[in-house]
């Protein structure tokens, strides 16, 4: 396997409050390869856009990265001075935020905003990146796009508006892309399509794709591998296909049997107890212990490492695969 | 935008109609101007030929469609003090106030604008906090207390600037502008610092806040995920967004530097309208505050068709719709 593209190892992001230094990412590793597209889902609070934040440099303080590494294809990113790191943003990282209603400047026509950015990293002219700029958006989807340059935000409505952010985040052809919650603003027919544009693209381009979500139908659809955030920590990463059919960790579990599906529609949700703890108030051992039912001695002492079961890692000592693979045999 | 434009246009008449209305009852009702314009020695039968002979005898509303229509052709009448034309004795003074007004408006934009622009992005620097904490004594201390502390330091101490006047100015004819002569500038200085230097601390601090507020946005957070340089961020996308609130300030403030340098032409003895209307006032000079209050509502009303017209040029989403 070619190496990653991105690889982040044991990051933890730190905010300095007045009673001390209060962790909200507190070790976290994963790699996304060439192509790849990894799901990160969660809920709200788990480190998810913490994460993405932090990888394309953009944590604010009272905020900081306290430990770990950030490699982009192969050049360490988390030590780079500003400037440097300003470069690699929208070159090498592209970023797409939630509501495609705020991300655009309203008072700059979508053309500009889109030469602004070609030509903070490219050495094209005005001309190139304005062909350029109607590329994109014919590669985007938005019909007659070289009309479309002169229009502002407002013209556009919440879709249209998401692909040119989309454009705009592939406006320097990046290796690797950082959608937080990309759909979550939009209508379900239009999800749809933003989901079907960000599939094409990254088979197009062999762009990697790092999702944020909390949608696991988003994620069963595009993912190829998914990581289960849990506070401020992996709980569990693996390929689509095993964690939400096989799931290892019980925060896992729980997590797809909160999902509505469509044939079981009739039967109760399941919903985990409790909730999850905020940064600061998380107990010893493993996050997850007071709200498990499979918590053992161990699980309130030592916390958990992620090591394989399967084709999945999950960080817990009382997996559930052991057990009904035990019952199996 | 023409039908918006037309709507405010007609609105801005409906001020300058009402306005005068107001005017020409100050004219009509405050004191006798037969008695303030004749000595005490007059006979009855004179002050009635003469109050004949003004028209003070007719239908109110008669006077009032006459008020107004000459104030059309910008005829204000006699002063009863000067016996001259009123339009004469304002268009003579104009200039004066104006140039002052232009001096510290452009100071008080071309500083503010930069400081509430670097204060917002670096608001926790040191230097940040410094102009922060002296804006607050600019915003504080009284106009004239200024002009008297600018004048003590550098006219009576220093001896670099002139205490009072406006220097040598050049006629061109219909204007006597101080901008083209050495004395004329330098005699700009300290009135047009002490005029603008409590604009010049609002525009920082509005900038400022508007600044703080407008980097929190996403669509700045959108920037610097795309790798903008910062310079792009501040001045290109930041800057631009915070401009309407701030042009609305500005507008208002100017019409205000205008109509009421009174305090500071007072201090500096700067021979503006300010000057002028304090001796009306003085002299119960109806004519000529009639005139300057017509006048103050001009200036204030095209400011704002300005303004608004400055609003459409900066905000796409005003052209189409037609308002905010």
């Amino acid at each position: 396997m070619s190496p990653p593209v991105l690889s982040v190892r044991d990051l933890v992001v730190e905010f300095a409050t007045r009673k001390g230094p209060l962790r909200a990412i507190d070790g976290v590793s994963f790699d996304i390869a060439r192509g790849e597209v990894l799901g990160v889902v969660g809920e709200s609070g788990a480190g998810k856009s913490l994460t993405g934040t932090a990888v394309i440099g953009l944590v604010e303080a009272p905020g900081r990265i306290a430990g770990g590494e950030i490699h982009l294809a192969g050049r360490r990113i988390d030590t780079l001075p500003k400037d440097e790191m300003r470069r690699v943003r929208g070159k090498q990282i592209g970023m797409i935020f939630q509501d495609p209603l705020t991300s655009l400047d309203p008072l700059m026509r979508i053309g500009d905003q889109l030469i602004e950015t070609i030509q903070t990293h490219t050495a094209a002219t005005r001309a190139q990146a304005r062909d350029r700029a109607v590329h994109l958006l014919e590669e985007v989807g938005i019909p007659a796009a070289a009309e479309r340059l002169m229009a502002h935000p407002h013209q556009f409505s919440g879709g249209m508006r998401q692909r040119v952010v989309i454009a705009l985040a592939l406006a320097a052809e990046p290796d690797i892309v950082i959608a937080d919650e990309p759909t979550t603003a939009l209508d379900v027919s239009v999800q749809a399509q933003i989901i079907a544009l960000l599939k094409r693209l990254t088979r197009d381009h062999g762009m990697a794709v790092m999702l944020i979500t909390h949608d696991m139908g988003v994620i069963a659809q595009i993912a190829d591998r998914v990581a289960v955030m849990y506070a401020g920590r992996i709980a569990e990463i693996g390929p689509v296909r095993d964690v939400i059919g096989r799931p290892h960790h019980p925060y896992t579990a729980g997590l797809m049997g909160s999902i509505p599906g469509l044939r079981s529609e009739h039967a109760r949700l399941k919903q985990i107890p409790g909730a999850m703890p905020r940064p600061g108030a998380i107990p010893p051992g493993c996050a997850f212990n007071p709200r498990c039912d499979r918590v053992i001695e161990r699980c309130r002492a030592e916390r958990p490492d992620l090591s394989p079961f399967g084709h999945t890692s999950a960080a817990c000592h009382a997996p559930i695969s052991r057990e009904t693979e035990e019952a199996g045999r | 935008m023409p039908t918006h434009l037309i709507r405010r246009l007609f609105e801005a008449v409906l001020v300058l109609v009402v306005v005068a209305v107001v005017a020409f009852t100050l004219f009509r009702f405050v004191g006798d101007p037969v008695n303030q314009m004749v000595g005490q020695d007059v006979s009855i039968a004179e002050r009635e030929r003469l109050r004949r002979e003004l028209g003070l005898d007719d239908a109110l509303f008669v006077q009032c469609a006459r008020f107004i229509w000459n104030a059309l052709h910008f005829d204000f009448g006699t002063s009863y003090k000067f016996r001259q034309p009123v339009t004469d004795l304002i268009g003579a003074r104009l200039p004066a106030t104006l140039e002052l007004a232009f001096a510290a408006s452009v100071f008080a934009i071309a500083i503010g604008i930069p400081l509430g622009v670097r204060t917002g992005i670096h608001r926790d620097g040191a230097l940040s906090k410094t102009i922060m904490a002296v804006s607050l004594i600019g915003v504080s201390l009284p106009t004239f207390l200024i002009g008297i502390l600018l004048i003590y330091l550098f006219a009576v101490t220093l001896h670099w600037l002139p205490s009072y006047g406006r220097g040598d100015v050049v006629n061109l004819g219909f204007w006597a502008t101080g901008f083209l002569t050495g004395s004329g500038l330098r005699a700009l200085i300290l009135p047009a610092t002490t005029l603008g230097l409590f604009q010049l601390t609002l525009v920082m601090r509005l900038v400022r806040s508007e600044m703080l507020e407008v980097l929190r946005t996403d669509y700045i957070r959108f920037c610097r995920a795309r790798g903008l340089t910062d310079r792009a961020i501040h001045f290109r996308h930041a800057l631009k967004n915070t401009l309407v609130p701030v042009v609305t300030i500005i507008g208002l403030q100017i019409g205000s530097i205008i109509a009421f340098a009174i305090i500071t032409e007072t201090v500096f003895q700067w021979p503006g309208m300010g000057l002028l209307f304090i001796q009306a006032v003085q002299n119960a000079d109806i004519p000529i505050m009639a005139a300057y209050l017509m006048l103050t509502s001009v200036i204030f009303v095209g400011i704002n068709l300005v303004v608004d017209l400055i609003y459409h040029f900066i905000d796409p989403r005003i052209r189409v719709s037609g308002r905010l």
